[in-house]
């Protein structure tokens, strides 16, 4: 399962640079890519995720890790994604590829929240 | 339950005694350890020290079983690294009881990580026990990854919907629900409109003078909603209860041993047998309590349960594991 994560991170990756590289005049793109390059990560801590809201460009892989000791899940409250359930320093990875607000949380701890704002 | 006993209990818990209300709780870390006797609807408790005092007022041998909950087989962390240690003499001390369990409850999260290789442990440490009757409900550990499939195979071979279920000792009624599926974001426990409506229709037939003992994994009571420590539709299971004269509802999860009693009703959570939990806001998170290692004993346990015919009277004892 890990592997296939890896895989699919790596995929994303490649073709986010790709992307980036073969519209690298429009203008805008850029900033997205930086933004992109800083931001796409959550980090499970203290039964909450952070950041709770996290504002990304399309194409955005978003990696969450559990840093807690209790097992958490992150779940898209429309079923869009929804990890395994990741043990202490697991992680999940989704790509973002559609514009729209996904709110997600912990199926195991449903007052853990957060969502990830895709622009 | 009102608000105001809901805040009474956030910013009460874990002083002693009885409030202006009239309500009495006793809070006690396993470690500490109370002895409480309801009669009447009033809970009296008293202190390890003076146990055997209290025990001489249960008459034995009428019926008397134990609750176990939260083994979390599996759990490897710095709060516990030796959960199946622990579990060990959780079931040593249930064996020493010198009025003997008939059988026993396991409130929920019998393992870690829902693998096959951790109720296989549990199984396994709980074929040691005196009691050979063991009913489970799930926690929500116990239903990771799969809805619950597992469980029911292992578990819930007797039970209806998603593992709910229950049976009549010695004239006390028992009700196992499920509160730790199909969790909606934000929220709390859920039992569910399926189950509610079989719950209404089991206790529908039964005496008011009989005595119900309602467990289940997350409290049904609201203990501290900001980290997830009650259920949604609890009122709406209670409301079926209102006529009975004695229900004691037994609860896990929160890995800490809390008391209460509202009306006819006592709440009681059990402690862990694998790790504590912080008291209700007094930590960033309800994350595993790291404790030195030579008082971890003392904050994980069993509870021994007592009940007397015609007293209406359940008394409920906390042990350490120490």
């Amino acid at each position: 399962m890990r592997r296939i994560v890896s895989t699919a991170v790596l995929f994303a990756t490649t073709f986010g640079v790709g992307f980036a590289g073969m519209f690298a005049g429009a203008g805008n793109l850029p900033a997205a890519a930086q933004q992109k390059a800083d931001a796409t990560e959550v980090k499970i801590d203290n039964f909450s995720f952070g950041p709770a809201e996290l504002k990304v460009p399309v194409g955005t892989t978003v990696t969450w890790t559990n840093r807690d000791d209790i097992p958490h899940t992150a779940v898209s409250n429309d079923k869009i994604f929804k990890s395994k359930v990741l043990d202490t320093d697991e992680k999940f990875s989704f790509t973002f590829s559609k514009p729209g607000t996904y709110e997600y949380f912990c199926s195991i701890h449903p007052k853990m929240t957060g969502k990830i704002v895709v622009q | 339950m009102t608000e105001k006993s809901k805040d009474e209990l956030l910013h009460d818990h874990n002083h002693d005694g009885v409030d202006r209300r009239g309500f009495l709780k006793c809070m006690a870390w396993a470690g500490t350890g109370a002895f409480c006797v309801m009669q009447g609807g009033v809970l009296k408790s008293y202190s390890m020290s003076n146990m055997s005092q209290a025990a001489s007022k249960i008459t034995a041998g009428q019926l008397s079983f134990v609750q176990i909950s939260d083994s979390h087989m599996g759990f490897n962390k710095a709060a516990n690294p030796d959960v199946v240690g622990t579990l060990k003499t959780a079931v040593d001390k249930v064996n020493a009881l010198s009025t003997p369990a008939e059988f026993m409850l396991h409130t929920g999260d019998i393992s870690h990580l829902s693998k096959p290789e951790e109720f296989d442990t549990v199984d396994q440490i709980l074929k040691g026990a005196t009691p050979k009757d063991i009913f489970y409900v799930p926690g929500e550990h116990d239903m990771l990854n799969d809805d619950g499939k597992q469980y029911m195979e292992r578990y819930g071979k007797n039970t209806k919907g998603s593992g709910w279920y229950s049976f009549d000792k010695k004239g006390v009624h028992f009700i196992g629900l499920v509160n730790v599926l199909n969790l909606k974001a934000g929220g709390l426990g859920t039992l569910g409109h399926d189950q509610l409506e079989w719950m209404e229709d089991d206790v529908k037939h039964l005496k008011s003078s009989t005595p119900i003992v309602v467990f289940a994994h997350i409290p049904l009571w609201s203990v501290y909603p900001e980290w997830g420590w009650g259920t949604e539709d609890s009122a709406q299971a209670l409301a079926y209860l209102k006529k009975f004269g004695s229900v004691t509802v037994l609860n896990g999860h929160i890995h800490q041993t809390m008391q209460k009693v509202e009306g006819s009703v006592t709440f009681h959570t059990a402690a862990s047998t694998a790790f504590p939990q912080p008291e209700p806001g007094k930590a960033p998170s309800p994350g595993p309590m790291k404790v030195p290692a030579e008082q971890l004993k003392s904050v994980l346990g069993i509870t021994d349960v007592n009940y007397v015919h015609g007293q209406h009277a359940l008394a409920v004892v906390d042990s350490s594991l120490a």
